[in-house]
């Protein structure tokens, strides 16, 4: 866990050694404790290149080829997402840091601490447009926590350990390091014993006690108190703390999309998650609750759905790290800023016991009024996807070594696997939220399967996004028969496009049909076992095959083609104004049912 | 509703950018934007006029404080200050009304620091406004060419604050030089 006390003791003074950049580069790395990079070389970061092999064969640091860069990014992330720690990612000038902005942004958007570094052209270059030159750091600005352009090797050593810094402290964000070749190749003085200094960057703001003793107040005359837990919780590792809050004082959870598994989704106070896709009683809790807990998380558009109609009955309270996050979207009634890992234990003990037995009794009546539990049980002729999600989570949720990790890619599965896939705990799911890319699945899960090479961890993408990264299953290969395992969820469509075409568009699918490649050949091209699968008979065995099977294992899920994701908020409306499941016997035989309520 | 802002950065390449780079990103409006020297070597100080609401621009400097090289933002919008912009005017002139302009010029405590034949550049520094009703009055002469600087800032009354050195001093201490605290302090660490 990164340290919660603002200032670090000084470091024991050291005296500086010469080295070259590239010697700097990983000696920084070394001592940050970066044991993986996932990079891709080329002319501009050779150097660093060169000097990696000593560090290498020392077994200090272990570099993963990626086949696209922007498969590194996300690789990184998802080792990050996993342990909490920096990712490192490294690419060459030009295309090979323009390639990686997608996954920087991804992992920025979902406060991801990774670090880039770049190769660039020689400083006598910088602004000529020379071979493989791009201004990276004009490029990656807006999709990054700060970055660099090193131009002297001098600057090298205290720029690596304000990376770190920036990355890992306050809320987790993309530092990029853009090194000139020349610098690079260039000697200078290391020495890494900087207290780092930063006046313009507090990433730990001091907690007002009397703000958290105002909020406990609030909570405590609450009579339909609700709390909305993102992924701050996750970042403070604060879970049990929250069950305990929520427990003591009987409030029960919704969550985002990336604070799936905050709580146990098992335990009776969790709602699961709000928002577009969030069931329709967590929405209608969200609505009609008169204090709002929100923690650690900032007000997406898609969780609040209409801003203007967004809990309009209730008194908001916003426990907040990044001050720039209060009234951006909302405007609260409190605002508690600090860490969670500080704010959520002063606020425990504040906080009365309380039971809100006509509240949740209100929201179980809503509970049942939906049909999520009709969808979980029965039994389907067809391979439908929900279906599919839900076996997948009864064949793996007692893996050993710990709870499997389940890494999404985006769009309809993403958002089944939240709904149908109970997460008890935190971190079981990784998932691009914020920006939402496709093809972040496969990369991550190499990135999360590395970081715990002995737990369970699916891949679950759809057959759009899939193709979209699919020649990293080489990398799984050259990885030594990573044990990563891959569920493709195969629609024929890209299926949350195609829903919005046959909601809003009155389904002109347009852009929208995907022709796939027989994903199983596909993986037996890259020595990959795989099986297809179009009947729900043969689910369950088909992954406890691949759970069996040593190494990697791809299962080509052939589901069926028009099934949407209910309940739906369209977007641009209130959240409890949404299109609700149809029933079961409909979802069946589905053809275009309207929406209801 | 205007609102002036201050800004003190790290004065290093792509700051600049870094800040303009997040207002667009934003979608913030900048009226005007100054950037130049501050007291403390190493820190640049930039004023900006914003024309929005209060939500929008406590975004605006939240924002702001959240870029690494920013290390202070303030507001000082509702504080009495000193608002002060300079324009260089240059305006087309005849034998018959040149010592119009003239007057004119004076009057608003203006100078006149070229004078060709057929056209003078003036000078001015005041407030805002000062300024902007000279150049109505200047545009019934014709303005051939004109530059303005936009507002520079300052609260009035007793300092309260005073600003920490930045990490250019780290930046020294990298290159070798380990120069004392107080040598540190003079020259901001570069």
């Amino acid at each position: 866990m990164p340290k919660r006390n603002g200032k670090a003791a000084p470091p024991a003074p050291e005296t500086p050694t010469p080295m070259t950049g590239a010697q700097m580069v990983w000696e920084a790395l070394v001592r940050e404790g970066t044991r993986v990079v996932y990079g891709h070389p080329g002319g501009a970061i050779l150097p660093t290149y060169d000097a990696l092999s000593p560090y290498e064969a020392a077994g200090k640091i272990h570099h993963v080829l990626v086949r696209h860069e922007q498969c590194a990014a996300h690789m990184a992330d998802g080792w990050a997402r996993a342990t909490g720690e920096v990712g490192v990612c490294i690419a060459t000038s030009g295309p090979g840091a323009t390639n990686l902005v997608t996954g920087l942004a991804t992992a920025q958007m979902d406060s991801v601490p990774i670090v880039a570094i770049t190769g660039q052209v020689p400083t006598n270059l910088l602004g000529t447009d020379a071979f493989q030159e791009s201004d990276v750091v004009g490029v990656t600005a807006p999709v990054c926590k700060h970055n660099y352009l090193v131009t002297d090797v001098n600057d090298l050593p205290l720029i690596l350990k304000e990376a770190f810094y920036i990355a890992r402290e306050g809320r987790p964000g993309v530092v990029l390091i853009d090194i000139c070749k020349d610098v690079q190749n260039a000697t200078g003085l290391f020495r890494y014993d900087f207290e780092v200094d930063l006046p313009g960057f507090e990433p730990w703001p001091d907690v007002d006690k009397e703000v958290v003793r105002k909020a406990a107040e609030l909570i405590n005359r609450a009579e339909r108190p609700l709390v909305l837990a993102g992924h701050g919780v996750q970042l403070a590792a604060m879970g049990r703390e929250l069950l305990e809050l929520v427990e003591k004082a009987e409030i029960p959870v919704v969550t985002t999309l990336l604070g799936t598994g905050n709580i146990p989704e098992s335990h009776p106070l969790s709602l699961g998650m709000g928002g577009m896709h969030g069931e329709a009683y967590a929405n209608r809790a969200v609505q009609g609750c008169d204090v709002l807990i929100a923690m650690g998380m900032r007000f997406d558009d898609r969780i609040t759905g209409r801003l203007d109609s967004f809990a309009k009955q209730s008194k908001i309270i916003h426990f907040e790290l990044d001050k720039a996050e209060v009234g951006k979207n909302i405007v609260p009634d409190l605002t508690v800023i600090g860490d969670l890992a500080e704010t959520l234990p002063a606020l425990l003990p504040l906080v009365e016991e309380r039971r809100h037995q006509v509240w949740l009794q209100e929201i179980k009546e809503w509970e049942t009024d939906t049909d999520q539990s009709d969808i979980i049980n029965y039994e389907v002729d067809e391979l439908i996807p929900p279906y599919v999600i839900r076996q997948l989570w009864h064949a793996t949720h007692n893996a050993q070594n710990g709870p499997p990790i389940i890494v999404t890619d985006v769009g309809q599965h993403q958002m089944w696997e939240c709904q149908y896939f109970t997460h008890d705990h935190l971190g079981q799911l990784l998932t691009s939220g914020g920006l939402g890319t496709m093809g972040f699945a496969l990369p991550a899960a190499i990135g999360a399967q590395m970081a715990y090479p002995d737990r369970l961890v699916w891949a679950v993408a759809g057959d759009g996004g899939f193709q979209m990264t699919l020649q990293e299953l080489a990398v799984i290969k050259q990885e030594r028969d990573l044990p990563v395992k891959i569920a493709i969820i195969n629609n024929g469509f890209l299926g949350m496009v195609r829903q919005w075409q046959q909601f809003f568009y009155d389904r002109r699918y347009t852009g929208t049909p995907v022709w796939s490649p027989d994903f199983v050949q596909l993986a037996a091209a890259y020595q990959i076992p795989g099986l297809a699968v179009t009947k729900p008979e043969e689910v369950v065995p088909a992954i406890e095959k691949a759970n069996a099977t040593p190494g990697p294992f791809l299962i080509d899920f052939r589901v069926k083609e028009e099934v949407n994701v209910y309940p739906m908020v369209p977007p641009g409306a209130a959240v409890d104004q949404l299109i609700r499941r149809p029933k079961p016997a409909v979802m069946q035989g589905y053809s275009g049912v309207q929406p209801s309520w | 509703m205007k609102y002036t802002l201050i800004a003190w950065m790290r004065d290093k390449p792509g700051v600049l950018s870094q800040v303009s780079g997040m207002m667009r990103r934003r979608n913030f409006n900048i009226d005007s934007l100054q950037v130049g020297h501050s007291e403390v070597a190493g820190i640049s100080r930039m004023t900006f006029v914003v024309d929005g609401n209060e939500r929008m621009v406590d975004q605006v400097i939240k924002q702001l404080r959240k870029l690494v090289d920013v290390t202070r933002v303030d507001n000082i919008s509702e504080q009495p200050i000193v608002g002060r912009e300079m324009a260089l005017i240059r305006v087309s002139t005849n034998a018959e009304n040149r010592s119009e302009i003239v007057q004119m010029v004076n009057i608003y405590r203006g100078e006149i620091v070229d004078v060709a034949l057929d056209s003078m550049i003036v000078q001015i520094v005041g407030a805002e406004d000062r300024v902007a009703s000279l150049i109505d009055l200047l545009d019934n002469f014709g303005i051939l060419e004109m530059v303005r600087t936009g507002p520079v800032a300052m609260s009035r009354g007793r300092a309260t604050h005073t600003h920490r050195r930045s990490t250019a001093v780290w930046r020294a201490q990298a290159n070798g030089k380990n120069a004392t605290a107080s040598e540190r302090f003079k020259t901001g660490g570069v």
